[in-house]
């Protein structure tokens, strides 16, 4: 089968999507940017294509075995590549503490660190059993540094081995680890995820079938900030702005207006019924009111980055903020805290805020008229989203706001359509 | 840009602009006297009937910029207390005269005799000159030019300028360099001017051609150079506009584009107009950015700051201070929103563009306000589609080439995409 790749290679994450020769979405890949775009580029493309594997596979399940059955497969899938990356992160620290820690302290370390292993390891499995598994983050390095953070304060009394010292350890390795290109293969993992998953011979036939399926690459489109980076020729570059223009009419065919609030940027787009960008606006010289303004304010209130809205949905009482200084924020959010808001009522306030700065973008881009689409890593944030609702209802009366939990995707299943187009042309 | 270094008008300006800051340089023991104007609405044919030679801040920090000197200015400036937020022209030349008035060709500058501001529709140069007067504790005339916010100039307002002329500015011209205002000298310079203007109105409406042999907006920097500075009235100035028409036609007539930092721009792609100053710290790669994508510029207002000859304007040897009046109140930063509005509609129109720019700078007021609705007005009355690019004159920490890049290629992807639209309707 002839695919078509799409890759947005954004400030903070690198995503990929698949295409089949009829232009349905086979796979997703997503993947924190870090400082390798080459690397990122590459792991969020092989995501995609396995992932792509699983949507051949679902087909042939569905038909045959059922819904229920590839939901077990994929959650074992998943949990065996954690497993292998945790193992590897083990190593990773294990060795380090060979390297690092003082001779007196090493085999308690040691120790605590095989402790959090067994323990995470258990979790994972725990995790696999839950039908309905609590939501965490899609990234190895956000979902691991929360679990090993907790296990090590748990250890801390019992091993005798401080938490500052298990964290330095996890630091030093996480982002070699993290980088390091791991065997996150279909082939190799469907095995062992089939034999945990219990399937039947259907189902065996039919990852059969998935393992052997041909997906070969038709064409390839790359976008985003990091597009100079991926060897194409200058052809399969586009920018972020149409593919993010083209991306929501796909996934909405009525959208006329698009807000994208991206890592380092946000962007109002103006896009004609064929999907074609009519005029644009995106922020000004510096980030502010960006999806990077929310990161910083996670880390200063020392909280994920999917916390802060559920948080600020709590807000009874909204602080009203103005600035969203990225630089300022962590100088804004003591001062608040420091006059004894509510953390959720500044929250709300910091929501609030950095849509009102996109909605001026919307208005200068041309306002909106009809459909609307909300995209980017932002839009999966319901405080951002709710206030978002409230400002497009007060500025332009009541509007059709589309958002696709596969939001984030916009850009590159942009791409990868620009990709099918390109191929047909 | 071998081809441009070829070119005989470039050598000559070159030659030009070493002799005048030679002169310059050595005023204090010529005893030339000298005066300090700006661009907009300078009085060069009268400055010079009194022998007198000008100095023209504004030019020489865009040239600071252009060599790479600005950023040690303006830090020199802030340290001196000039806040972050104050133009950077004004600071740039702030911190130079503090580091020894060293002008951007190396010469020392003299000290004014006379400080004329002759335009004061940009309240900055009001306080820069009086920063300057504080300096040298000169003598200062400040002509009122009356903003024309009926788009047009009135006989009264003419007069009023031409009375100021006469009976404020020529006796301080007398008293500063020692000589009598010779009326006869005057309209000789004036007829060279109008000559000179002639010359450089072919130039810029050669871009009406396709491919244009012009770049009217990174290139017509370099042509305007001398009419903008010192040589507006002079033989040098009236030959060097000769020259580079010769050239320009002779360049048209060969079917050639300009000279551009990416080589010979023959094939264009897009055709531009554009509105407001550009970057000098990074001129060439701003220019770049355009070049490398096939797009150049066949009209801008910036090209016009010095005198918007190309709507009929010329300076009229008949009636020599009511001429001057109409050219300072002309200034195009002095022209209300509907006369830019509709300049630019005309240049889009005029020069068959595919799309017109807005690049607006921090620094500068003057330029900036009102630039928006500027670009939504333009685009109903054309239906051409603009595009906004914001970075600032001379202070490199405004200029974000990633951000500027990532736009620009948006836009000329849009206008693609929108042709190719186009022409499968």
């Amino acid at each position: 089968m002839n695919c078509f790749v799409g890759i947005d290679l954004g400030s903070t994450t690198t995503k990929a999507v698949v295409l089949d020769e009829g232009g349905e979405v086979l796979g997703r890949g997503i993947t924190n940017s870090r400082s390798n775009y080459d690397l990122a580029a590459e792991l969020a493309r092989t995501e995609a294509f396995v992932s792509a594997r699983f949507r051949l596979l679902q087909r042939e399940v569905e038909k045959t075995a059922g819904g229920a059955a590839l939901e077990r497969l994929l959650a074992a899938f998943r949990l065996e590549q954690m497993l292998v990356q945790l193992a590897s992160l083990e190593a990773g620290i294990a060795e380090e503490v060979g390297r690092s820690v003082a001779p007196g302290l090493r085999r308690a370390a040691g120790e605590a660190v095989g402790e959090i292993f067994r323990r995470f390891a258990a979790e994972e499995e725990l995790r696999f059993a839950d039908p309905d598994p609590p939501a965490r983050s899609d990234f190895f390095r956000d979902a691991a540094g929360s679990a090993y953070a907790r296990l090590a304060e748990e250890l801390e009394q019992m091993s005798g081995v401080t938490f500052d010292l298990l964290i330095g350890l996890y630091d030093k390795c996480i982002v070699r680890v993290e980088n390091e290109p791991l065997e996150l293969g279909f082939r190799e993992h469907i095995g062992k995820a089939l034999a945990r998953a219990g399937g039947q011979s259907p189902v065996r036939a039919a990852v059969e079938a998935a393992v052997c399926a041909d997906l070969g690459v038709g064409a390839t489109v790359g976008t985003g900030y990091g597009r100079a980076r991926l060897p194409f020729p200058r052809e399969q570059i586009r920018s972020e702005i149409l593919c993010h223009g083209l991306g929501a009419h796909i996934l909405f065919p009525g959208t006329r207006t698009v807000l994208d609030i991206g890592g380092q940027d946000t962007k109002a787009i103006q896009v004609d019924p064929q999907g074609i960008v009519t005029s644009f606006q995106m922020n000004d010289r510096c980030a502010a009111g960006c999806g990077r303004y929310l990161g910083y304010i996670a880390d200063e209130m020392n909280m994920g980055l999917h916390e802060l809205g559920p948080l600020a949905l709590t807000s009874r009482r909204p602080v009203k903020i103005s600035s969203t200084c990225t630089v300022f924020a962590g100088a804004e959010l003591r001062e608040r805290l420091s006059l004894g808001e509510k953390r959720e009522d500044i929250l709300a306030g910091l929501h609030r805020a950095v849509i009102l700065r996109a909605m001026s973008l919307v208005a200068r881009s041309g306002g909106i008229s009809d459909e609307f689409t909300f995209t980017g890593g932002v839009a999966r944030n319901l405080a951002a989203v709710r206030a978002l609702e409230g400002l497009v209802a007060e500025n332009y009366g009541k509007r059709t706001i589309n958002i696709s939990a596969d939001s984030i995707y916009t850009g590159a299943l942009g791409a990868a359509h620009f990709a099918r187009r390109g191929a047909a042309a | 840009m071998a081809d441009e270094e070829k070119d005989r008008s470039m050598e000559l300006q070159k030659e030009m602009l070493a002799e005048h800051f030679r002169r310059l340089e050595a005023a204090p023991e010529t005893g030339e006297p000298v005066v300090y104007t700006f661009v907009p609405g300078n009085l060069t044919e009268l400055v010079r009937s009194f022998g007198a030679l000008p100095v023209l801040p504004e030019i020489n920090a865009l040239q600071s910029a252009m060599r790479g000197k600005s950023q040690a200015y303006i830090a020199a400036a802030e340290k001196a207390g000039h806040s972050e937020d104050v133009c950077s022209y004004v600071k740039c030349d702030i911190g130079m005269s503090k580091a020894g008035n060293i002008g951007p060709t190396g010469t020392r500058l003299p000290k004014p005799d006379l400080l004329l501001l002759s335009y004061t529709g940009c309240f900055t140069f009001m306080k820069w000159f009086e920063l300057l007067r504080e300096e040298y504790h000169c003598p200062t005339v400040f002509l009122q030019i009356p903003y024309q916010g009926d788009g047009t100039e009135t006989p009264a307002q003419r007069a009023y300028v031409a009375r100021q002329i006469r009976e404020t500015l020529i006796p301080a011209l007398e008293k500063a360099t020692g000589r009598r205002y010779d009326e006869e000298k005057l309209r000789e310079s004036l007829a060279l001017s109008a000559a000179a203007e002639d010359d450089l109105v072919a130039v810029l409406q050669s871009a009406k051609k396709t491919p244009s042999p012009i770049d009217a907006y990174f290139g017509a920097v370099y042509y305007v150079g001398p009419i903008f500075s010192a040589f507006r009235g002079t033989p040098e100035g009236a030959a060097y506009y000769r020259t580079l028409r010769q050239e320009v036609e002779q360049r048209a007539a060969r079917g050639e584009g300009p000279a551009t930092p990416a080589g010979r721009l023959d094939r264009q792609k897009y055709r531009l107009v554009v509105e407001g100053p550009p970057n000098w710290t990074h001129f060439r790669e701003f220019w770049r950015m355009f070049a490398e994508e096939g797009a150049v510029v066949v009209a801008s207002t910036y090209s016009k700051v010095g005198g918007t000859y190309d709507f009929g304007f010329r300076h009229d040897p008949a009636d020599p201070l009511g001429t001057l009046a109409d050219y300072c109140s002309g200034c195009y930063t002095n022209l209300n929103l509907p006369s830019r509005v509709a300049m630019i509609e005309a240049y889009v129109k005029q020069y068959n563009a595919d799309g017109f720019l807005i690049h607006s700078v921090k620094s500068c007021n003057s330029f900036s306000a009102g630039q928006l609705p500027i670009l939504r007005e333009v685009e109903r009355r054309t239906g051409v589609p603009g595009a906004f690019i914001e970075s600032d004159l001379v202070d490199a920490r405004y200029f974000s080439a990633a951000n500027l890049k990532n736009r620009l290629e948006s836009y000329f992807q849009m206008l693609e995409a929108r042709r190719a639209g186009a022409a499968a309707v």
